[in-house]
């Protein structure tokens, strides 16, 4: 059923990374319950450019929940009050006519707010290109039965591939700790044998990369899975843990 | 290889780990000690006499000591550095997800005030017992205090007793975190023993806490009878 509720908004604005940023509030009329959350979004900018003001600049890309692009954290939960979704596939529905909703950027030493609710999220690949990759050779293709891999194995693998990045984790932890990405994308090739090759170089290399672009120390309160759109398991963070200290004691 | 304890964030977490781990077995053996000084004072006393003034009594607090400094020292530099890496602006609106324990989210207050405590607890018992037989051996004199007089005149009075409930209850959240949360950080938990070890964790830290305070509770109690 279609119903429409207005809605008060408080939004972070900040011009730049230096800059200082401050809440505004703005009043939205008429917003349907069956619009997404960033749809509702739209229709604030519209609003603000209307009224010939700056619109609220903030990411978002495929509007399906699988690119990791879009952010906010609305009313303390990193892509808003629903569970194990993006903020794109959130829904007006979740809200009630009448509702104030507070709006804010990530906020992590890792992450330096770009503008407004925007933030610069290219610590993760720093952290990728520190280690998160294979090393295979080329030449023909290798038979597709020849590197049997367990169904238990694969599913974990698969498991903790489903991370897309989207910095929930860092933003949902006391301690901006981003150590739920980085156990996710060691796990998804340290599981496979053709992971296992690099296993221990990939897990110094990216832990240290995490360290040195300033993420926090995990203290294991758990909220990064809590608040994870694809509820990608802590369990990754001690198989991280078992490769990083393994590889430190063989040196 | 050594000093990834200090410099990576997995090797710090891994001294914090293993202190605290050291630290929950030597609460167990306190705690099972403690509970003869209402089961059998006698016992007790020989125990203190046995864990007096002694070369591997003093090793062994030594070497306590030792692990409570590291202990305290790492969890001061992990909760600043964790402060910095949180960023300038703290959020407006929080929440505490579903699933997220609070002791977790407050284990350097928890410690602060187990420390307080802590103090007040070796002024009060240790410094009177095996501090006493220590200088008496350095003066050439063969002290034994009895250690179940020690306790039984402090637990006369009902304040201590209360403030000793507060001191283990404080205890109990920090090691209903503490103890799986040493494990997670040793990378021995999978998908199958995480929801394990929290509840080992939590029947552990329950166990030790009820052996301690069954001490002030139950002179609390017989203290009110008579």
């Amino acid at each position: 059923m279609e119903k429409s509720i207005n809605i008060t908004l408080k939004v972070w604005r900040q011009r730049g990374p230096k800059a200082l940023g401050k809440f505004e509030t703005y009043q939205l009329n008429n917003v349907s319950t069956d619009s997404s959350f960033l749809e509702m979004m739209d229709q604030l900018n519209e609003q603000l450019i209307a009224d010939r003001k700056e619109p609220v600049v903030f990411d978002h890309d495929c509007r399906e929940g699988i690119c990791g692009m879009c952010s906010l954290y609305i009313n303390g939960h990193p892509h808003g009050p629903d569970e194990d979704i993006t903020t794109c596939q959130l829904h007006m529905r979740k809200f009630k006519d009448g509702d104030v909703i507070t709006i804010e950027p990530w906020r992590s030493h890792g992450f330096p707010v770009i503008r407004d609710l925007m933030v610069d999220r290219s610590a993760f690949d720093k952290i990728i290109q520190a280690g998160g990759y294979v090393s295979v050779n080329t030449g023909g293709a290798p038979d597709a039965n020849a590197t049997p891999i367990a169904k238990p194995i694969a599913d974990l693998a698969m498991d903790a591939a489903s991370c897309i990045g989207c910095g929930a984790c860092v933003a949902a932890c006391k301690n901006g700790s981003a150590m739920l990405f980085v156990s996710a994308k060691v796990s998804q090739l340290a599981l496979l044998p053709q992971g296992k090759v690099e296993a221990m170089a990939r897990a110094k290399a990216m832990v240290a990369k995490m360290d040195e672009l300033g993420f926090g120390n995990c203290t294991n309160t758990g909220a990064c899975e809590a608040e994870c759109p694809k509820n990608v398991s802590i369990s990754n963070i001690a198989r991280l843990n078992r490769e990083f200290l393994s590889a430190k004691f063989k040196d | 290889m050594g000093v990834f304890f200090l410099n990576s964030s997995i090797g710090r977490k891994f001294v914090m780990s293993i202190t605290g781990a050291a630290l929950v077995l030597f609460l167990t053996f306190h705690s099972i000690m403690n509970i003869f000084v209402i089961i059998s004072p006698e016992i007790y006393d020989s125990i203190c006499h046995f864990l007096g003034a002694n070369w591997y009594a003093l090793i062994g607090t030594i070497g306590l000591a030792l692990l409570v400094v590291i202990h305290i020292g790492f969890a001061l530099m992990l909760t600043i550095q964790n402060r910095r890496a949180r960023g300038k602006d703290a959020y407006q609106v929080t929440a505490r997800p579903n699933g997220v324990d609070w002791a977790s989210q407050n284990m350097f207050v928890l410690g602060v005030i187990i420390l307080g405590f802590l103090c007040m607890h070796l002024y009060q018992f240790w410094s009177k017992m095996q501090l006493v037989e220590l200088i008496g051996k350095i003066n050439g004199e063969e002290i034994h205090v009895a250690g179940s007089v020690v306790v039984q005149h402090l637990f006369q009075s009902p304040v201590y007793c209360v403030l000793y409930i507060i001191w283990i209850t404080a205890l109990w959240f920090h090691l209903t975190h503490g103890i799986w949360s040493s494990m997670q950080t040793l990378g021995m938990s999978n998908n199958v023993w995480l929801p394990r070890i929290k509840c080992i964790s939590e029947i552990y830290a329950t166990i030790i806490c009820l052996l301690f305070v069954a001490i002030p509770i139950y002179y609390l109690i017989v203290n009110l009878i008579s």
